[in-house]
């Protein structure tokens, strides 16, 4: 019996197989058609979105530029030496350019050099035949219109390894935002990329749309984005810090946009478009001294000086530890243990109240109000955790979360930073008396300063920095108020002190017509690290301030470093900002030329200059 | 009508379906945009046309003659294509690499498709012969005589791709008597093939030994009597043919005929290069889907992605343009074809013809079954046309020759003589 029936039953389960295998191949697993070498599939970019300033100038737009692929597969033998030197790139990396694109993929196109210009392009047209496998494709780089805010706007680079591991949504060559808003804004500005199939034959040539171009998905346009900057303002205010070092922040308090944000020195974003960008890149990195790409705004950490006296005097009031009549004794300093004087520059037997106080920046009065606020408290890590409190309250110690990807959190101690110090509780607000003045463990940066400035301007509440004010048009709502700690009554008595230090204290030079600044100056001393021995630099001058007083319209903070007092640079650049937003024009022209002209490019060589030098000359 | 009616018309109509099928297939394979006359000579679906016609001019010859003159040809036809094959080595030409073609002129012919026909016709005869007795030594080395001679010689042109086909023979032989333990032992010895290619020699032993061992502790157990010494003995032989097929495998066999081997074991991928073929035929099959791309407008198959793809590969044109509709129905209607064949051959009453009938079904079997099982990566690469369908003169000719005798053969299965 079996054998009668052998032959037929193997002919049915064979055929049996046989279907089973071809459900799985032609009616579920549709695995291969991935791997479909017919197809050959093509990237359509869409133009990468503009970006605009808060009055409407166009800002960064595209430019057409022309990149040298290359299709492995397609390449015939052919003399590197000569290609090499007709696309002007050394033979060794071309060799090593070829071979990583072998290894990506023999089928696909691979990017050799990119960002060739137009007329290298017309030049290169002409020869590129003569190497088979070798193409000139079109796309567009970025073309930054005006040459400010770069420390904003960012750049666009060549995606590298890990931007392709992390998102499979880049390929090999493509271009990614890498600073600025170009990087933290990617995700609108890039748009989505559409794609293009082609049939091929088994010789690679493309014979034709596939499916009639049914299958291709169009590209999503692009996002468009309008900044907070206002372009003027920001180019004005880079010019007033040429030749210094330092940076400026300029906020809208009832908004939280930033006007300007300047860090100088800084670079070009320009310098990372075209030929040399990877040259302008390197130069940039190495500069260990000036620093460029290092945003002074945003990552330096500075000991804040006087200005955080405004936040003692806020604190004090709140905490009732002084009101608007207390009064102190300042005689040139005072002693605030035994053996330990602070000195003050208000003469001897100065007696001050609180506006006093702020206007002449007593630090014997605020040494006091800080001892005040501390001993308050049962132990001084008690009273310290409560005035740290109320300092985060503005923003300070912790990252804004304002939409650019760098930053620093500053410093504001608590008491386990003591007691890890001194050991528990074996210190007080003496051994702490630094924090008074804004000289001892704080650490600010320029845009924490704006950002409590405003807060003080808002009368107890700020909105969270951002650059961005629209998306495509769409307003990015949901700002909510960040409160602080401090009533809304304690800040009149503080401002008045502040646009005293303006009218008669001081920041004199900072008055402008017409105009009620709110300000405060400050002095800070710093150190340096030479060969191991602590060297101090010249003060840095800083300076916050808001105007008109009443009714703010902007805020702003200035930071340069070893400009010796607040008045002498940052007061002065401060107003020049305030009265350029404020009246469009600027009246001082004095002024204007001597922070334009000024230079502190000596001050900053003296501890390169491997002598001894002197300090606040 | 009762002349009409006395011919299997279910087979005719699937030979004449399949034949179509086929035609349309090579013509959609072979297809570009230059040459769209399909009754020119030069293209390859005009010259297939042209042997089609031939095959029908010899189907009515076949026809109108008498069962018993196949019969009485048998011998001679046998002799015939052992000196045709022969003479190859000497006056072949050689294309892709094996002498197995005779060029005269415009036609070229392949010995080979005809060493199928006249081996089933002989070893039927051989078979029917009252004297031959499958139980005797003699007989069945006489027997696997006759389809060795031809198999060696096509082995040698070399194409063992066509020599595997030989293998078709042990249905017929089996149905005619041959101990069913000669085609378990070939069972065995394909499974620990397998087993050996799979792993390696070491752990193919290890399971030999374990399942000996098994076997011995169940029929201890069962208290059935075994002989330890003969069970040892052929445990050592099964040992030894593993062996040997490891170093066959190794020593013996060429580096392509191994990587299609481990290729379709799984050992081996390698889509770009040895890989190329298989893989772009599953490829071509699986972009078909349901209902398949349509006529001429499969993208592997126009992109030309599939080399041989309108000689061995033409299934993956069926797949592509054609989709599950069209590969189910194709092989429906081979199964359709070979169980019918079958079953008609056991009611032949003349020993000769039901032989040469099952002999011609176990033929359509291998193709069918290696040919579709190589396009969908089920079987390893072998190079052997799909019957009807391919494009190849010799074998459509071959096996509508095969196929004509056996209606012949069938038309008159109730006769004795």
């Amino acid at each position: 019996m079996l054998k009668k029936y052998l032959l037929i039953w193997l002919t049915i389960s064979v055929s049996l197989i046989f279907i089973m295998r071809l459900v799985s191949l032609q009616l579920s697993d549709d695995s291969y058609f991935n791997s479909d070498f017919a197809i050959q599939e093509l990237s359509v970019y869409p133009e990468r979105g503009l970006i605009y300033d808060r009055n409407g100038n166009l800002l960064v737009a595209n430019q057409p530029s022309y990149e040298l692929i290359i299709v492995p597969e397609n390449t015939t033998e052919f003399d590197t030496i000569s290609f090499a030197k007709l696309i002007d790139m050394n033979p060794d990396e071309l060799k090593k350019e070829i071979n990583s694109s072998i290894k990506y993929s023999t089928k696909l196109p691979s990017v050799i050099k990119s960002q060739i210009s137009k007329e290298r392009n017309a030049f290169l047209q002409e020869k590129i035949w003569l190497f088979e496998g070798f193409y000139l494709r079109k796309n567009s780089v970025r073309d930054y219109i005006k040459p400010f805010a770069s420390n904003v706007i960012g750049y666009t680079g060549e995606v590298d390894k890990n931007d392709i591991i992390n998102n499979s949504y880049y390929e090999k060559g493509e271009m990614i935002g890498k600073q600025g808003i170009e990087k933290y804004y990617e995700d609108e500005l890039k748009g989505i990329k559409g794609k293009k199939y082609f049939q091929k034959d088994r010789f690679n040539r493309v014979i034709g749309p596939f499916n009639n171009s049914l299958s291709d998905v169009k590209p999503s346009k692009a996002k468009n984005i309008t900044l907070t900057i206002d372009i003027d303002l920001q180019e004005y205010a880079e010019s007033l810090l040429q030749n210094k070092r330092g940076g400026v922040v300029a906020i809208e308090p009832s908004t939280g946009e930033i006007l300007t944000l300047v860090s100088s020195p800084t670079y070009k974003s320009e310098q990372f478009v075209g030929q040399d960008r990877t040259k302008n890149y390197n130069i940039l990195l190495n500069d260990s001294i000036n620093k460029p790409l290092f945003d002074r705004s945003l990552q330096a950490q500075y000991s804040p000086g006087s200005p955080i006296k405004i936040l003692n005097a806020l604190i004090g009031l709140q905490e009732g530890v002084i009101n608007e009549n207390t009064t102190f004794t300042c005689n040139a300093g005072h002693y605030y243990s035994r053996n330990a004087f602070m000195g003050c520059h208000n003469p001897f037997g100065t007696i001050s109240n609180l506006r006093k106080g702020i206007y002449n920046s007593c630090n014997t009065y605020f040494a006091r109000t800080y001892r005040g606020i501390i001993d308050k408290y049962r132990t001084s890590s008690e009273g310290l955790d409560k005035w740290a409190t109320h300092m985060k309250s503005f923003g300070l110690g912790n990252y804004l979360g304002y939409d650019l990807s760098i930053g620093k959190k500053g410093f504001i101690p608590e008491s386990d930073y003591y007691n890890r110090f001194y050991g528990t509780n074996r210190w007080g607000s003496s051994t702490t008396i630094s924090n008074s003045i804004g000289q001892g463990e704080i650490l600010t940066t320029p845009i924490q300063m704006a950002n409590f400035a405003t807060a003080i301007a808002n009368r107890g509440f700020y909105i969270k920095p951002h650059f961005v004010k629209s998306v495509n048009n769409k307003l990015m709502n949901n700002r909510e108020k960040n409160y602080t700690t401090i009533d809304k009554e304690n800040f009149e008595i503080v401002i008045d002190g502040m646009v005293d230090v303006v009218d008669r204290g001081t920041a004199r030079i900072a008055k402008i017509n017409g105009i009620s600044v709110a300000g405060k100056t400050g002095t800070v001393e710093n150190f340096i690290l030479i060969k191991n021995e602590k060297k101090q630099l010249t003060d840095h001058s800083t300076f916050i301030a808001f105007a008109p007083a009443d009714d703010p319209k902007i805020a702003v903070s200035v930071f340069i470093e070893n400009g010796y007092w607040g008045s002498r640079w940052a007061a002065p650049i401060a107003s020049l900002i305030i009265e350029k937003y404020l009246k469009e024009d600027v009246g001082r022209k004095w002024l204007e030329n001597r922070m334009v002209n000024g230079s502190l490019i000596d001050e900053y060589e003296k501890p390169y200059k491997f002598e001894n030098f002197s300090i606040n000359e | 009508m009762n002349r009409i009616l006395k011919y299997d018309l279910i087979s005719l109509i699937t030979y004449a379906s399949l034949v179509t099928f086929g035609i349309i297939n090579v013509y959609s394979s072979s297809y570009t945009e230059l040459f769209t006359s399909i009754f020119d000579y030069t293209t390859l679906v005009g010259k297939q046309l042209i042997f089609l016609a031939i095959s029908l001019i010899a189907a009515l010859i076949i026809i109108f003659t008498k069962s018993k003159f196949f019969d009485n040809i048998a011998s001679i036809a046998y002799l015939l294509s052992l000196i045709l094959l022969t003479s190859l080595f000497f006056f072949g030409v050689e294309r892709g690499g094996a002498k197995s073609w005779y060029i005269l002129g415009p036609v070229s012919f392949q010995p080979s498709e005809f060493a199928k026909l006249c081996t089933a016709l002989f070893l039927a005869k051989f078979l029917s012969i009252i004297q031959t007795d499958l139980n005797k030594t003699r007989d069945i080395i006489f027997v696997g005589t006759i389809v060795f001679i031809p198999f060696l010689l096509i082995t040698l042109q070399p194409d063992p791709g066509s020599a595997i086909v030989f293998l078709a023979f042990i249905f017929p032989i089996l149905r005619e008597g041959l101990d069913l333990r000669f085609f378990y032992f070939g069972i065995i010895i394909l499974l620990i093939l397998i087993l050996t290619l799979v792993f390696n020699f070491f752990i193919s032993s290890i399971i030999l030994s374990a399942i000996f061992l098994l076997i011995i502790l169940y029929r201890r157990r069962k208290r059935i009597s075994l002989n330890l010494i003969k069970s040892f003995i052929s445990l050592i032989f099964l040992i030894s043919i593993s062996f040997s097929t490891n170093y066959l495998f190794e020593n013996v066999l060429e580096q392509r005929h191994r990587d299609r081997i481990n290729l379709i074991l799984g050992k081996e991928v390698d889509d770009k290069g040895i890989g190329y073929n298989i893989n772009q035929s599953k490829i071509a099959i699986s972009n078909g889907g349901l209902f398949g791309t349509g006529f001429l407008e499969g993208t592997q198959t126009k992109g030309d992605f599939v080399p041989r793809q309108h000689t061995d590969y033409i299934f993956s044109t069926i797949g592509e343009e054609w989709g599950f509709i069209g590969t189910f129905t194709t092989i429906i209607l081979f199964s359709l074809l070979i169980t019918r064949i079958t079953s008609r051959a056991e009611k032949q009453v003349n020993h000769f013809r039901r032989i040469y009938c099952y002999s011609f079904s176990s033929l359509l079997f291998i193709h069918f079954f290696i040919n579709i099982g190589m396009s969908i990566g089920l079987v390893p690469s072998v190079g052997i046309p799909l019957p009807y369908i391919s494009y190849g003169g010799s074998s459509l000719l071959a096996f509508s020759i095969m196929f004509f005798v056996y209606l012949n053969f069938d038309s008159s299965r109730l006769k004795e003589d």
